[in-house]
């Protein structure tokens, strides 16, 4: 059993803070070599190569397969691993996923653009409002339509606010399954005045449907921007408190350091992104290399980390959730009066009061709320950078009031065939905490 | 040199030629369309090239576009972190016999993408390592993403209808 390399003195690693074109990233001839030998298996070849194994081994002791899930509460949700032990060794392990399949890319294909939104928020639930903005922006690709300042500003300011709720319940599960119960209470505690803000502008905690193609659900309301201000007051102070508790606790370190090392060849070759992939060294964030909603004008920092454990992933987290605080800041400060959703009528509704005057503004709204907008024929990809790394969006019109194709490239998904590359060779018990530091959301995953 | 689409495209055009049936360009997009055989080479070409470098496979989906011959299209959106520039590649299959050359086996982050296509559209990846329903169950009759397969609901189970959902369910025969 091999056992990490030491390391010894670990500090923040160093932020990259030059523009992404620094020419760090691994050359696709590496990644082509590390992709040919890296193998992603489904749980049918694990149970074939226990088989093969304990053939030759008649005292058949070699390996067994041990089922781990979908209710074991380390998965973060209802997701299976088979897993091939020998001893307290995993050999090799799959992801067996689909336990949370809703069907919701069929259902949306039966709603209207408008009214298929709901559904976004559905699927990575810990991500509501980023996942109404990777809608609504491919959505507003293809209407190539114009979306006013207040509701850009907003848009980014609560992407910002969804990561921060999102990356707490990350570390509070993720201390939580490494036995350090206070940091899952104090994550929490936080969490619910972001919940309170949600509630605050949409009516909802959880499923908010805020974000919608063509701007807003309803304009901020007057008390916004001093609760949001009160919470950013806070913030950073509760994130002294999270480090406080974690980031030299020998315990923790004990356990994060050197678990679930994967290198950059290796995590571009399996798709990671997010998070994940920018612990291990390759600056990639969609926010500063496609910037959408005004992203380039805010001043943050692309954090990267240099080993690509689980510590690593953590110190990243962390990081980005001071910058995301930050952001939130400079949103806040800069958010301008205005109107809240696009002016188009074709796309948004006109206001109560100008339907009382205006038989036009009646038709306008009786029209857009039951049939519909149509985009012109096309398809359109957009990502935007999520709590997970990049959530992509992928919608096809077919020139009616429905999308004839919704996909969402879904970051949990594909950061999860990950597992079995960084689990091999490593003890059982570092799987728990690496599943929990490549923070899947089995919602998002299964869709 | 930052990639355009103009750039990307002749680049690709001067090599593989008649493996490209279609370009085209919406939103600022490019899209290829592909031949099933030029595929392979043209990932990989993306992928390697030293002027290309689209180095990470973003994301592999499936569209039914019923009604249309190929009636399947499967897409691939391909990143070149360096330039900040995607591509979308676009390979047809048909109704009858839909195969489309896997990506799996050089691109591990294909595997997952792949057998959700196959869940869900039914289109069989040729090369794939082990090419399997990942999310529906595997005894499911049918592809649930095909436009033909009609939206259905499953009836909510109770103690007095119990056993008359149960005997419509596929496995009741066995």
């Amino acid at each position: 059993m091999a056992i990490a390399e030491p390391r010894p003195h670990i500090s923040l690693p160093p932020v990259a803070s030059a523009p992404v074109s620094t020419g760090a990233f691994p050359s696709g001839q590496a990644i082509a070599a590390a992709a040919s030998e890296m193998q992603v298996p489904s749980p049918r070849q694990i149970v074939a190569a226990n088989k093969r194994r304990i053939q030759n081994d008649p005292t058949g002791e070699g390996s067994m397969v041990l089922n781990m899930g979908p209710h074991h509460p380390s998965t973060h949700g209802v997701l299976r691993l088979a897993v091939e032990l020998a001893g307290e060794t995993v050999l090799q392990l799959a992801p067996d996923v689909g336990f949370l399949h809703t069907g919701i890319e069929k259902t949306m294909e039966s709603k209207t653009y408008q009214k298929a939104v709901v559904l976004t928020d559905r699927t990575d639930y810990l991500g509501p409002m980023i996942n109404n903005l990777s809608y609504a922006l491919a959505v507003e690709k293809l209407l190539d339509c114009e979306i006013p300042p207040r509701a850009q500003v907003a848009r980014v300011l609560f992407s910002e606010l969804t990561r921060l709720n999102s990356y707490l319940v990350w570390l509070g599960t993720h201390a939580l399954d490494l036995a350090a119960m206070s940091v899952f209470l104090y994550c929490f505690r936080e969490r619910e005045y972001l919940l309170d803000i949600f509630e605050l502008v949409s009516g909802a905690r959880m499923m908010t449907s805020y974000i919608r193609p063509g701007g807003l659900a309803y304009d901020l309301p007057a008390e916004f921007k001093p609760t949001v201000q009160r919470f950013l007051d806070i913030m950073p102070g509760h994130i002294d408190e999270y480090e406080a508790l974690l980031t030299e606790n020998p315990i923790w370190k004990e356990r994060t350091v050197g678990v679930g090392t994967i290198n950059a060849v290796d995590a571009l070759a399996v798709g990671m992104t997010g998070a994940n992939l920018r612990a291990s060294g390759v600056a990639y964030d969609v926010r500063k290399l496609f910037p959408y909603s005004g992203y380039e004008q805010y001043d943050f920092k692309l954090i990267t980390g240099t080993h690509g454990d689980t510590y690593d992933r953590y110190l990243v987290r962390i990081a980005e959730m001071r910058e995301a605080v930050k952001i939130a800041q400079q949103a806040l400060d800069n958010l301008p009066d205005g109107p809240y959703a696009t002016s188009d009528r074709k796309i948004w509704p006109p206001s109560k009061e100008e339907i009382t005057y205006s038989m036009e503004s009646l038709i306008h709204h009786f029209k857009l709320w039951t049939e519909g907008f149509k985009p012109p024929v096309g398809d359109a990809y957009v990502a935007v950078e999520s709590g997970r790394g990049e959530l992509g969006c992928y919608v096809v019109s077919d020139g009616s009031n429905k999308p004839w194709r919704v996909h969402f490239r879904a970051p949990s998904l594909i950061n999860l065939q990950a597992l079995p590359h960084m689990a091999k060779g490593r003890i059982f018990g570092d799987l728990i905490a690496m599943i929990a530091s490549l923070d899947p959301v089995l919602g998002e995953v299964d869709r | 040199m930052a990639l355009t689409n103009a750039t990307v495209r002749e680049t690709l055009q001067t090599r593989f030629g008649a493996g490209i049936l279609e370009t085209s360009e919406f939103r600022g997009d490019l899209t290829l369309t592909l031949d099933p055989q030029a595929l392979v080479p043209v990932a990989l070409f993306l992928r390697e090239a030293p002027e290309l470098q689209y180095i990470l496979l973003s994301s592999v989906t499936g569209v039914d576009y019923y009604g249309r011959e190929p009636r399947f299209e499967v897409v691939y959106h391909f990143t070149a972190l360096e330039h900040g520039h995607r591509v979308a590649l676009k390979v047809g299959a048909n109704e009858i016999d839909p195969h489309v050359p896997s990506l799996a086996p050089m691109f591990p982050t294909a595997n997952y993408q792949e057998r959700e296509i196959y869940d869900m559209f039914g289109i069989i990846f040729d090369g794939h390592p082990d090419l399997q329903r990942i999310l529906m169950p595997d005894e499911w009759d049918g592809f649930p993403q095909r436009k033909d397969q009609p939206l259905v609901y499953e009836e909510v189970a109770f103690t007095f209808n119990h056993d008359a959902i149960d005997a419509q369910k596929p496995y009741a025969d066995k």
